[in-house]
């Protein structure tokens, strides 16, 4: 018992090391003195300071703002009228509906990627940050529709009653009870929303045109000259927002 | 609007879940002001009735007056009812006094007058001092007055409660019961309640209608329906009942011999006055408990009828004694005998006993 209890836990610990080895080694990395990756020279702040005064950087992280706001809110938009939506409806038709909503969730990216320029291409609309806008929102559709379908299947259907009952037309009863008992979910869902935007390539990638730089695909044209210092300081950067903002979006679907 | 004595008036109504007729031509009438309930067994279409009468479901035949107006497609929050739910459904992200003010905001009620009606309606269920809790602050007890004083804000012509006491522990419910009747008293509306509960339904309502299997057997007062049951089903689901069936073999004036399975041989029984009975005809005479007396004499008063049987167990519950005593085969009766002596150790198993009763304390029903 004691024994297989040991095991156990040197198991996870190897584990977490595995998962979060790396991420650790690149924060760590990110204030290194030296300009090589690979040697540690002692505590520097330099590479912050360089990412503080890069200016395509900079454009790229407003971009990525921008494209992630957006999005998001397009996204909440969307996703809240559906899942809505789909509560009125029953049986097969709700399932229906619903697994073509989620589809997009287990296709590849890649092909969702190649499949969006395609279409951009057939109605020729030029490749800028709003077609990286529609792409994102493509993608966070289904997200907040899970989310927010969570919290509504297990919302007391008699409070709709009870509305209706107490005089509130249907309008109201959205307005004043079903909204306001959404809102952890749908903070929640806009949160989630917002990182996987603001972290996302491979869909970015696809659908950015000319001057619609985003940070992650910024990362990437750097990398192809070198690793340097100031990478790592970006990245770290990033994974703490990211996290941060996860942590806070799961936080607010527990209430 | 013009008084009138009639708040509800149904007309063979029917709701069919499926194949199943769950409501199965109900009628009723429910007066201005009266505390009616509607008693059955859970399935017995009771809720279907509620649910319609506030517009939840539709029915599929019949009709439903409120204060003589039809209520054919008006929707629920266009009816001059109010529903409290069974498991109150508070709305978890409002505090009390907002909870309470839901519905007159609903309604356009200027805000002046929210205030006070909000505090009056508060103050008829007795809880004014909690209106900046949330729901899941209160006790069972608080959260069951909430729902009601919501629903009274409103002043409806009509407050229906689904099973409104059935979450509250025995010794709440018991307070509860007397309590919901002053409140419908104090605010003078048309109370339809909901209960598979008998007792509660006896001590609260004016009226009562036993419901089974979707259709209406019998309306009447509380007495009338304990004492005087129509049928075997409303006298065994209200309370514990006694019965011994059989076929009338012979008349002689006041009593009928009926021979019945359930006995060796042949019973006498005497008839209480008014009953009608023919030679042949199936008959069951029903007894409660508590009208049973216990005698090892033979010889009983005048007026009375017996049975002889041996105790089979007795049962000790503080207040009262129950004695199972058994009758031939197959029938075992129920008597109760109060414990109003003390030292008293009464009979004991195996006795040899006569069961004695008023003959008018017979119920006689003839098919």
């Amino acid at each position: 018992m004691k024994q297989s209890g040991g095991w156990l836990w040197r198991a996870s610990v190897a584990n977490l090391f595995f998962l979060y080895g790396p991420i650790a080694a690149l924060i760590l990395f990110s204030f290194n003195a030296s300009r090589l990756s690979a040697t540690w020279q002692g505590w520097s702040l330099e590479w912050y300071r360089a990412l503080w005064a890069n200016e395509a950087l900079q454009a790229a992280a407003v971009n990525s703002l921008w494209v992630a706001t957006v999005s998001t809110v397009l996204a909440l938009l969307l996703g809240v009228g559906l899942a809505i939506g789909l509560e009125g409806l029953s049986g097969r038709r709700q399932r229906q509906i619903e697994q073509a909503l989620l589809l997009p969730l287990v296709i590849p990216e890649v092909m969702m990627g190649v499949s969006l320029l395609l279409f951009f291409v057939l109605v020729q609309m030029p490749l800028s940050l709003t077609t990286v806008i529609m792409g994102h929102a493509l993608f966070n559709v289904p997200i907040v529709l899970v989310i927010v379908r969570a919290r509504l299947r297990k919302l007391d259907p008699r409070l709709l009653e009870v509305a209706a009952d107490l005089g509130a037309s249907s309008w109201d009863t959205l307005r004043y009870v079903t909204l306001p008992l959404l809102r952890p979910a749908i903070l929640g869902a806009g949160l989630m929303a917002f990182t996987i935007s603001l972290d996302d390539f491979i869909v970015t990638f696809f659908t950015a045109g000319p001057g619609a730089t985003t940070l992650p695909l910024k990362v990437y044209s750097m990398i192809k000259s070198g690793l340097s210092p100031e990478i790592n300081a970006l990245s770290a950067l990033f994974v703490v927002v990211s996290m941060g903002l996860i942590g806070l979006s799961l936080l607010l679907q527990r209430r | 609007m013009a008084e009138q004595p009639t708040s509800i008036d149904i007309t063979s109504l029917v709701k069919r879940h499926g194949d199943t007729l769950a409501v199965d031509h109900v009628s009723l009438t429910v007066q201005r002001g009266e505390f009616f309930s509607l008693l059955g067994p859970s399935g017995a279409g009771k809720t279907s009735v509620l649910r319609m009468i506030a517009g939840f479901e539709a029915p599929d035949e019949g009709t439903i007056c409120i204060d003589g107006r039809s209520m054919e497609a008006v929707p629920p929050n266009r009816r001059p009812v109010n529903l409290v739910f069974q498991s109150y459904a508070l709305f978890p992200h409002l505090t009390v006094a907002e909870n309470v003010s839901f519905g007159p905001r609903m309604q356009g009620v200027p805000p002046g007058e929210i205030v006070s009606r909000v505090r009056a309606s508060l103050d008829m269920v007795k809880l004014t001092s909690k209106e900046e809790r949330l729901p899941s602050q209160l006790s069972g007890g608080e959260q069951q007055r909430v729902a009601l004083a919501r629903a009274l804000v409103n002043r409806p012509a009509v407050l229906l409660l689904d099973e409104p006491l059935s979450a509250l522990d025995q010794q709440l419910r018991q307070e509860m019961q007397v309590e919901l009747k002053a409140i419908q008293e104090r605010a003078g509306c048309t109370f339809v309640c909901v209960t598979h509960h008998q007792e509660e339904a006896l001590t609260m309502s004016d009226r009562v209608a036993v419901m089974h299997q979707g259709r209406v057997l019998q309306i009447g007062n509380p007495q009338d329906v304990y004492e005087s049951p129509t049928s075997a089903f409303v006298a065994r689901f209200i309370g514990v009942s006694n019965e011994l069936s059989g076929i009338v073999r012979r008349l002689d004036g006041g009593r009928a011999m009926v021979q019945s399975s359930e006995l060796p041989g042949e019973a006498q029984m005497a008839l209480p006055d008014g009953t009608t009975l023919q030679e042949g005809s199936a008959v069951t005479l029903l007894l409660r408990p508590e009208r049973l007396r216990l005698s090892t004499e033979a010889q009983g008063r005048s007026g009375e009828q017996s049975l002889a049987g041996s105790v089979e167990k007795v049962l000790y519950s503080g207040s009262d004694r129950r004695y199972l005593v058994r009758f031939g085969e197959r029938l075992v009766w129920n008597v109760r005998v109060p414990n109003d002596e003390s030292g008293r150790n009464g009979l004991q198993r195996g006795d040899a006993v006569h069961v004695r009763w008023l003959i008018a304390d017979a119920v006689v029903l003839s098919e």
